[in-house]
Formats: structure tokens, C-alpha cells, sequence
């Protein structure tokens, strides 16, 4: 093969690769874009949907401090015997409900359950339930609504009304 | 060194003058409490809650204490030695005459605990009324409660718990007792598992209720019979006391 047909076929084959370049590229970008979609499923935490109200501090605040909220609340149950608090574990639990395949609650044992969700994506080892129930006690208020949800009259009334049962 | 000014104040007062702060007012003359400060009083120091238990009134086969403890709580006995028990039958005889007496023995809730005196980590406390209790985020299960109690009052949690109930959290290499059903006192019950068990068979051998309360169904029982306390050579004013022993 001469110098010069050598050269002709470099040029042939790079006037091809420019062509399938914006190809490659556009296939490249599908085959990312759904690679990352499947890597969002299996990596980062599916969180379940609660029943009941919305927090009125909002998801990202008790992302962050519900722990302290917790701990706080229980030294006061546990020392001081002040039972209507708004974050007692129970009340948690209640709405943080994830049902199972036979639609019962599953516990603690399952890596579907609420908290297990995120505290397995974060490694972070869970003690609450060598102790606590890690599911709503039968006849267990699951409508409880935040005093404060919206601050209006008729939460306030629903709230006084269910706490007076 | 002098105290800052208003360090004096109760967290709890505290709290009430922001809930009062916090009330709504609706229309002139009419309030609306935001928050039910009834229901938020928590153990109240003025009280100390107690029990009297009649042991002539306590038939040997009656077990109706125990099982209502064990269902409201979720502890189970059974006959193993490291199982639980909150609450037992005991029989005493009189050597000499070999007279027979059952009563049942629990947490004897004392004034001055020696399960909290011993506690390495402040787990074991005794609450504003009275109610001695095992603050179980703490505990370490070390077990030096149960052997400063002369009442073998306490247990540990040998094994796994599962189901627990809610109002009685519970859980392997803790120590638990009897806490006078403290979530129903707090509902404002004024009443434990056992008592109306017993009142529901019909015995009536137990009388629940506030010692410092003059005119409760127990202080006037203390009042007219001759009640004893259990081992009174320890000096430890137990919040449970017997009749008829």
C-alpha cells in the first residue's frame, strides 16, 4: 500500500467519524440519561408516602432535627410526665405507617419501614425499637392533627375535640 | 455566689405563662386555649401516689393482679428464671402456728430508693410523685438496682422484645419494674392495672391513691387500720403498704 492511498483512507475514515460523532454523542446522552435514572432508583432512598397531616415545619426541617425533637420530648415524658407532646414516637409511627405485601404494617425487621428507609441509606444504626414498638398500636389515632398546622380556628377546635376523647 | 435573677422560675411555670401568652382570644370575655394546659400538668409533686393492700382479702389461687400487669404491660412469665415478673404472689407462715398469708409484691415505689442511691448512670429516678421508674434510654443493664432492692422488685430483660405496647416500652438488657401504670396516672386514670383487676374479681384488696391527699380512700384507710410496710427496719417510708400481715 502506497503512502498516498493510506492517506486517502485516513481522510474517508475521519469524514465518517465526524458524521457518527453527533450519533455517538446522542446515543451517549440517551444511555446516560437513563443510566442515572436507574441509579437514582437503586441508590438514593424511595421514601413512602405518610398518612395524615403535613408537618407544619416541613419535611426538610424534620429531616434534620427530628432526632432532637424526639429526645427532647422523651426526657420530658419519661421524667416530667408531660404526655401531650406533639412528637412522641408513637405519633411517628402512627402516620409514618408502611404497609406490606399482606397490607399489615411491616417493623423494623423490614427495609421497607419508614425509618429504616433513610437510616440504612445512611448508615446510621437505629436503637428506638430494641425498646419501642416500630408499629401503631391497634386504635391508635391516626387523623391526630398538628395544633399548629395552618394556626386556624378550626384546627385548633378539631385538635381540642380529638384530644378530649 | 448569688443566683441570676428569675433563675428561679420552673421550667413547667415557665412554659404555662407562654401557653398563656399563646391563648387566642375569640371575642371579648371569650378565650380559647391553644394548648389543653390541664392535660400538660405532668407528675405533680404534690402528690404521692400509693397503695394498700388488704392480705387476709387476697385469696392464695387469685392471680388477677398479675395477669392484668402482664397483659396492660406485654411482660410475660413463664416459670422461666430469668423471666419477668413486675409484679408476684408471695406466701408468708407464721412458723408457730402455721398460719398462711399471700400478697402480692411489686416495685414498693420507697421514698428514699435504694435502686436510685445505687444507679451508675442516673437511669433509676424517682419522679415528683413519688413513682420510681427506669429511664431505659440510659440504662446500662449493669443490674445494681436489683441487688440494692430488698424486695427483688426488679428484673432484666434477658431476651429479644418484640411487640411491644406502646404506653409500655420494653427491651432487651434493661431493667424494668413496676411503674405504677404511670401512662394511665398521666391520662388522669387514678388507677393501675392491678387494682381494678382486683376490684373486678370482687376481692378488693387493693386501694390505690394519693398518701398526701387527706381525704383519699387510702389516707383514710391508713387512718382507721393498722397497716405495716414491708422490711420498715430499713427506714425506706415505702409507698406501698400491707394490712393484715
Amino acid at each position: 500500500m502506497s503512502v498516498l492511498m493510506f492517506a486517502q483512507l485516513a481522510i474517508s475514515i475521519w469524514d465518517l467519524g465526524a458524521k457518527m460523532k453527533k450519533l455517538l454523542i446522542l446515543v451517549l446522552m440517551i444511555f446516560a440519561f437513563f443510566s442515572t435514572a436507574v441509579l437514582a432508583q437503586s441508590l438514593f432512598p424511595n421514601i413512602p408516602k405518610a398518612t395524615g397531616n403535613e408537618h407544619p415545619q416541613g419535611n426538610e426541617f424534620m429531616r434534620i432535627n427530628h432526632m432532637d425533637m424526639l429526645r427532647h420530648e422523651r426526657d420530658m415524658t419519661m421524667r416530667e410526665g408531660i404526655r401531650d407532646v406533639d412528637n412522641s414516637l408513637a405519633q411517628c409511627i402512627s402516620c409514618h405507617v408502611v404497609k406490606g405485601t399482606d397490607s399489615k404494617p411491616v417493623t423494623i425487621e423490614s427495609e421497607e419501614h419508614f425509618c429504616r428507609v433513610c437510616h440504612d441509606f445512611a448508615a446510621v444504626k437505629l436503637d428506638c425499637f430494641s425498646c419501642h414498638n416500630s408499629v401503631p398500636e391497634e386504635g391508635l389515632k391516626t387523623s391526630f392533627k398538628h395544633p399548629d398546622a395552618n394556626g386556624s380556628l378550626n384546627a385548633v377546635m378539631a385538635y381540642l375535640e380529638e384530644t378530649a376523647k | 455566689m448569688t443566683k441570676e435573677k428569675g433563675a428561679n422560675i420552673h421550667r413547667r411555670d415557665f412554659l404555662k405563662s407562654g401557653a398563656a401568652l399563646a391563648s387566642v382570644t375569640l371575642a371579648s370575655g371569650v378565650t380559647l386555649m391553644a394548648m389543653g394546659q390541664g392535660v400538660a400538668a405532668g407528675a405533680n409533686p404534690n402528690v404521692r401516689w400509693g397503695l394498700l393492700i388488704d392480705a387476709n382479702k387476697c385469696p392464695s389461687d387469685c392471680s388477677a393482679c398479675i395477669s392484668a400487669c402482664s397483659n396492660e404491660h406485654g411482660w410475660e412469665d413463664n416459670g422461666l428464671p430469668t423471666d419477668p415478673q413486675w409484679i408476684r404472689k408471695i406466701t408468708l407462715k407464721d412458723k408457730n402456728t402455721g398460719h398462711e398469708n399471700t400478697l402480692p409484691l411489686m416495685c414498693q415505689h420507697c421514698e428514699k430508693p435504694p435502686c436510685v442511691d445505687v444507679c451508675p448512670t442516673g437511669a433509676s429516678f424517682k419522679r415528683a410523685d413519688g413513682i420510681v421508674l427506669v429511664d431505659r434510654h440510659i440504662c446500662i443493664g449493669c443490674r445494681y438496682c436489683m441487688m440494692a432492692c430488698p424486695f427483688k422488685a426488679r428484673s432484666f430483660v434477658h431476651e429479644k422484645v418484640k411487640g411491644q405496647k406502646t404506653s409500655s416500652p420494653r427491651g432487651k438488657g434493661t431493667v424494668e419494674g413496676c411503674n405504677m401504670c404511670v401512662h394511665k396516672l398521666d391520662k388522669g386514670e387514678g388507677t393501675t392495672a392491678c387494682v381494678t383487676a382486683c376490684s373486678a374479681t370482687g376481692n378488693n384488696a387493693m386501694i390505690f391513691g394519693d398518701l398526701n391527699d387527706p381525704s383519699s380512700d387510702i389516707s383514710l384507710a391508713l387512718t382507721n387500720y393498722p397497716s405495716v410496710e414491708l422490711r420498715d427496719d430499713l427506714r425506706l417510708n415505702l409507698g406501698v403498704r400491707y394490712l393484715n400481715i
